[in-house]
């Protein structure tokens, strides 16, 4: 595979993506399309989440609650008349980043286990706020009357969705290849894996880890968004801690710590739920020591088996 | 090897021959329902008595070969989407059916009326759907969401009750159960509380019931809140002492689990087991012979909904791509319901009775609901008139 | 709003604040002294529930019902312990939050399969129905009553066997610092699986409790377990008699705030803006709590490291 095998698979995996549209087109099969772009959705928010947790050791169960904002935010301006989308995603990323410094400046003050607590308590807080927003439809959701628009660019045209949200899952890799290599990423990095010696060099991850947790939180809020314009439809339940648990599972699938891995967690996750489900209505009983199974034996994740530039695995 | 191969050429042929000799298109229905997680019970009782009508009608709908395709839509609108997108492109179906919730409905019966395939909604009833978002492809075996409570508002003012507690959850659904009660009831509600999504433990809310001493409580609370509150309220002395009225709260799923908490209790309903007419009589009978448990209304609507396509794909002799004649036969609600005869109004949700019921312990000493009389007749939802279809 | 009327919501509040600290008083000890994150602690929960059910069932005795389920869930959580949890002792949270969050699954649809998705039947026994009158004019459900003195003994007995035994000793010495208790010789292994029995019996004797008055179902555990866990970091991870101030404490305000939030804030804002508020806030209002005590204690108001 040459002399690294990672870039090879994450070019190799962006190629396939981008292939998709025309293959199914070729299959007569288009609705593998809009199953592939609700995969690079979730990849987005996923990949928002390795950051602070595979890069920052922070274990956010209220990641799904940026989701849930991005999504309100496309859909309670859309309610209100204003439908372009150069004002709603902008607004979505804002907002979420806006309630992850809220969230942030309480949680990152505690750790471990508390932080898990306390970041699931902020979600679910949101969740109950979202059922009883009525005029936005309480828990029933609301629709999105029509996806967001962007004058040249027609959202109802499925390839021409598709194709922005890959373009937009490439830009967040590279932004994301760029921060975790950044001064701060360092830090962050640096925090998780030693904090003490982090302090003693001069470092206060606090800020870094803030700011980190800000960027997550709007780059899952522009997901949110895509997401509430991919099922043209929104629900309180995009923020549910479940739905935490499930980015984050397909961030451990995939490869924690590292930036395709989640993109990989994605796919995999949500075409084996599909499938499974399709198979049996069971089949949670399947994936759930599959689970187990992954965590225990396969840290790593799948992107993790493949060698990285130094040869190492892993 | 030779011989090998000229064998799989002809079976291939033969094959392909087979196939393509029956030429009759197969009808194809999609149906959603929740299969996993606590609300698979739910699911499970629709998808029986999906299999029932199918067994019914000799495994042929409208005289064609049939093939139904469950969906699990995981009580979540994105996947339920997902299904419907899954279901339209992939498999092509000619029909959606199903969906429990409210939430799921209003994200798939957009895009699958979107398509001009037909949406056959076996449950959910939001009014968005009946009033100004109808569509001519949209048809329902349930009922609006409304009109439940809508016949127990108005039989408990027709009794002439006051001072009323109501309770339900801190949702859509919940709120708009109480509406629709307040539209008929015209008695004095004394407190109107609403509880959080999923609680649990009542003691709280039961304690400002007693302590208020109201003639009448009033609630609606699905699944397994339902079995809690009302397990709890009869265990606190109050089902002898101040009666319990609810929608949606005792049916046939529930009831198994509380049993005799819940005895006196009243609802009002579009169906019971016991309603008696022919196609229900049958259903109920052959439902418990081969199940081995007592249908519930998702059940008979499910039941119905296979039925209805049955009648209209029936009536265009298997024509599937003759939608204007099936839109007609639908709207004749030409087939034998299990609620017995029945109209549609002009959005395509059912004109029907509403029964009061009470939770007896009939001679064998089992737990049932049953119909104690008629409250309304023939009664029409309230949002018919902001639909724009006129026919 | 008589007095009577908050006394009885205060028992109210007392008696699920009991229920929690049953659940917490496991959980707790087992992050506290093998510093593992069980999520399927609601599960074992679940087990207690659906086994005291069925027993009783075939048995006909209540009393019977409650030794053969307590005995059979503590079973479970030890083969549980043995065959999948010791792996993960070595890892970390997030390891295990997700590991024990696929348990869930398991158990879940485990549960599904042997007794199917519909809700069990189960009642209070005869005995215990009916009430009892604490005041003239204050009658409380026995059956809760009895609720809260068994919670309240198993409380003390708690407390007597961690201060005054020395397997409490170890469990202290276990959470203070585990590398030198093993050091000092003690079969860590065993210390371990004791443990975790006792965690999972006791999961097991709140779901054999709640059984009667909730609804018995698959995933009756999660939603419990989401207030267990505000519980115990409310309290302070590892510490028992921070889950019991905990516990009591958050079931005090959940029930308390149900019951006047609305009433109380219908004096300071609108009644229609209360009738909006108050349900809205009484949901969230554990949420705020464990909040606001991380703001100013991140580690929770009894952390047994100090």
């Amino acid at each position: 595979m040459g002399r690294r095998p990672r870039a090879v698979v994450v070019v190799a995996g962006l190629l396939l993506l981008a292939l998709v549209p025309p293959v199914a087109a070729a299959l007569a099969q288009p609705f593998y399309v809009d199953l592939f772009r609700r995969m690079m959705i979730f990849a987005i928010a996923a990949l928002s989440l390795d950051l602070i947790l595979g890069y920052g050791g922070m274990v956010s169960f209220g990641h799904a609650a940026y989701l849930g904002i991005g999504a309100y935010a496309v859909g309670i301006l859309g309610f209100h008349g204003i439908e372009s989308g150069l004002i709603q995603w902008p607004v979505a990323i804002l907002a979420s980043a806006l309630t992850a410094l809220v969230i942030g400046a309480i949680s990152i003050r505690t750790s471990g286990v508390y932080f898990i607590m306390i970041t699931l308590a902020f979600a679910q807080m949101l969740y109950y706020l979202g059922i009883s927003l009525e005029t936005y439809g309480g828990d029933n959701g609301m629709p999105l009357r029509t996806r967001s628009q962007f004058g040249p660019i027609d959202l109802r045209n499925p390839y021409a969705f598709y194709y922005l949200v890959l373009a937009l899952l490439v830009l967040f890799l590279l932004l994301g290849a760029r921060f975790v290599n950044a001064r701060f990423g360092m830090v962050i990095r640096a925090a998780k894996s030693n904090e003490p010696r982090a302090r003693a060099i001069g470092f206060s991850p606090y800020g870094y880890r803030l700011t980190a947790f800000v960027i997550a939180g709007g780059m899952c809020g522009l997901a949110g968004a895509l997401l509430a314009n991919q099922t043209e439809y929104l629900t309180p339940d995009f923020m549910h801690w479940t739905r935490s648990g499930e980015i984050m599972f397909m961030v451990i699938l995939g490869g924690i710590g590292t930036l395709f891995g989640p993109v990989i967690g994605a796919v995999v996750l949500l075409l084996l739920e599909d499938v499974l489900s399709a198979f049996t209505a069971h089949w949670q009983i399947i994936l759930g020591p599959f689970l187990v199974l992954v965590v225990l034996f396969a840290k790593r994740g799948l992107f993790g088996l493949v060698p990285d530039a130094g040869g190492r695995r892993g | 090897m030779r011989t090998m191969r000229r064998a799989l050429v002809a079976g291939l042929l033969a094959v392909l021959v087979a196939s393509g000799a029956a030429s009759a298109e197969t009808v194809k229905i999609g149906f959603i329902t929740s299969l996993s997680g606590p609300a698979g019970v739910i699911g499970k009782h629709m998808q029986d008595s999906v299999e029932l009508a199918l067994d019914h009608l000799g495994r042929k709908v409208g005289g064609l070969d049939v093939e139904v395709i469950y969906g699990d839509d995981q009580r979540k609108s994105d996947v339920g989407k997902q299904l419907a997108d899954e279901m339209l492109k992939k498999h092509r179906v000619h029909f959606v059916s199903g969906i429990i919730w409210s939430n799921v409905m209003l994200a798939v019966a957009p895009v699958v009326t979107r398509e001009r395939v037909f949406m056959i909604g076996t449950n959910a009833g939001p009014h968005e759907l009946a009033g100004d978002q109808c569509s001519e492809y949209f048809f329902t075996t349930s009922w609006q969401n409304d009109q439940t409570p809508e016949a127990m508002g108005k039989y408990m003012s027709d009794q002439n009750l006051t001072d009323v507690y109501a309770l339900a959850p801190n949702y859509a659904a919940g709120k708009d159960m109480i509406q629709g009660y307040k539209r008929y009831f015209k008695g004095r509600i004394v407190n109107e509380v609403y509880t959080k999504l999923g609680q649990q433990d009542y003691s709280a809310e039961i304690t400002q019931i007693r302590a208020a001493n109201p003639k009448a409580v009033f609630v609606f609370y699905p699944g397994d809140m339902g079995i809690q509150f009302v397990k709890q309220y009869a265990q606190a002395g109050l089902r002898e002492q101040i009666p319990l009225y609810s929608v949606y709260t005792v049916d046939e799923v529930t009831l198994p689990a509380v049993k005799e908490a819940a005895l006196g209790n009243f609802e009002t309903r579009y169906w019971s087991p016991d309603l008696n007419n022919e196609a229900n009589r049958r259903y109920v009978s052959d439902f418990r012979k081969k199940f081995g448990y007592t249908p519930s209304f998702y059940g008979a609507q499910s039941y119905d909904g296979i039925m209805l396509i049955d009648s209209a794909v029936r009536a265009v002799k298997g024509d599937l791509s003759n939608k204007a004649g099936m839109i007609a036969t639908m709207r004749k609600a030409d087939y034998k319901s299990t609620r017995g005869p029945y109209r549609y109004n002009v959005n395509h949700f059912p004109i029907e009775n509403f029964y009061l019921l009470q939770t007896v312990r009939s001679a064998d000493g089992e737990f049932a609901m049953q119909i104690q009389k008629t409250v309304f007749e023939n009664h029409k939802d309230a949002y018919y008139q902001k639909c724009p279809m006129k026919w | 709003m008589s007095v009577l009327l908050v006394l009885e919501q205060g028992l109210n509040g007392l008696q699920f604040g009991v229920m929690l600290f049953l659940m917490a008083a496991g959980l707790t000890l087992v992050f506290g002294i093998m510093n593992l994150v069980n999520l399927a602690h609601g599960s074992l929960y679940m087990i207690g529930a659906y086994l005291a059910a069925t027993f009783f069932g075939w048995t006909g005795s209540f009393l019977l019902a409650v030794a053969l389920s307590l005995l059979a869930t503590l079973v479970v959580g030890i083969v549980v312990e043995l065959t999948a949890l010791r792996t993960l002792y070595e890892r970390d949270h997030l390891d295990q939050v997700l590991a024990t969050f696929g348990l869930i699954l398991f158990f879940n649809e485990l549960i599904a399969i042997l007794w199917g998705r519909a809700a069990l039947y189960t009642g209070v026994p005869p005995a215990l129905a009916g009430y009892i009158e604490l005041l003239p004019r204050l009658r409380y459900p026995t059956y809760r009553a009895a609720v809260i003195l068994v919670g309240l003994a198993v409380a003390l007995l708690l407390y007597v066997v961690v201060a005054r035994t020395r397997l409490g000793m170890l469990i202290r010495a276990g959470a203070s610092n585990r590398t030198m208790v093993g050091a000092l010789g003690v079969n860590i292994r065993l210390l371990y699986t004791v443990v975790f029995g006792a965690g999972a019996a006791l999961a097991g004797l709140a779901g054999l409790m709640a059984g009667p008055i909730y609804a018995v179902q698959p995933g009756m555990g999660e939603q419990i377990l989401i207030q267990v866990f505000v519980v115990i970091v409310i309290g302070g991870i590892g510490s028992i008699h921070g889950a019991l101030v905990g516990a009591i404490l958050v079931g005090m305000v959940d029930t308390l705030g149900r019951a006047f939030l609305r009433p109380v804030l219908s004096t300071v804002i609108t009644p229609t803006a209360a009738d909006a508020a108050g349900p809205a806030l009484a949901s969230i209002l554990i949420y705020v709590l464990m909040a606001a005590v991380l703001f100013f204690r991140p580690q929770g108001l009894f952390p047994p490291r100090g």
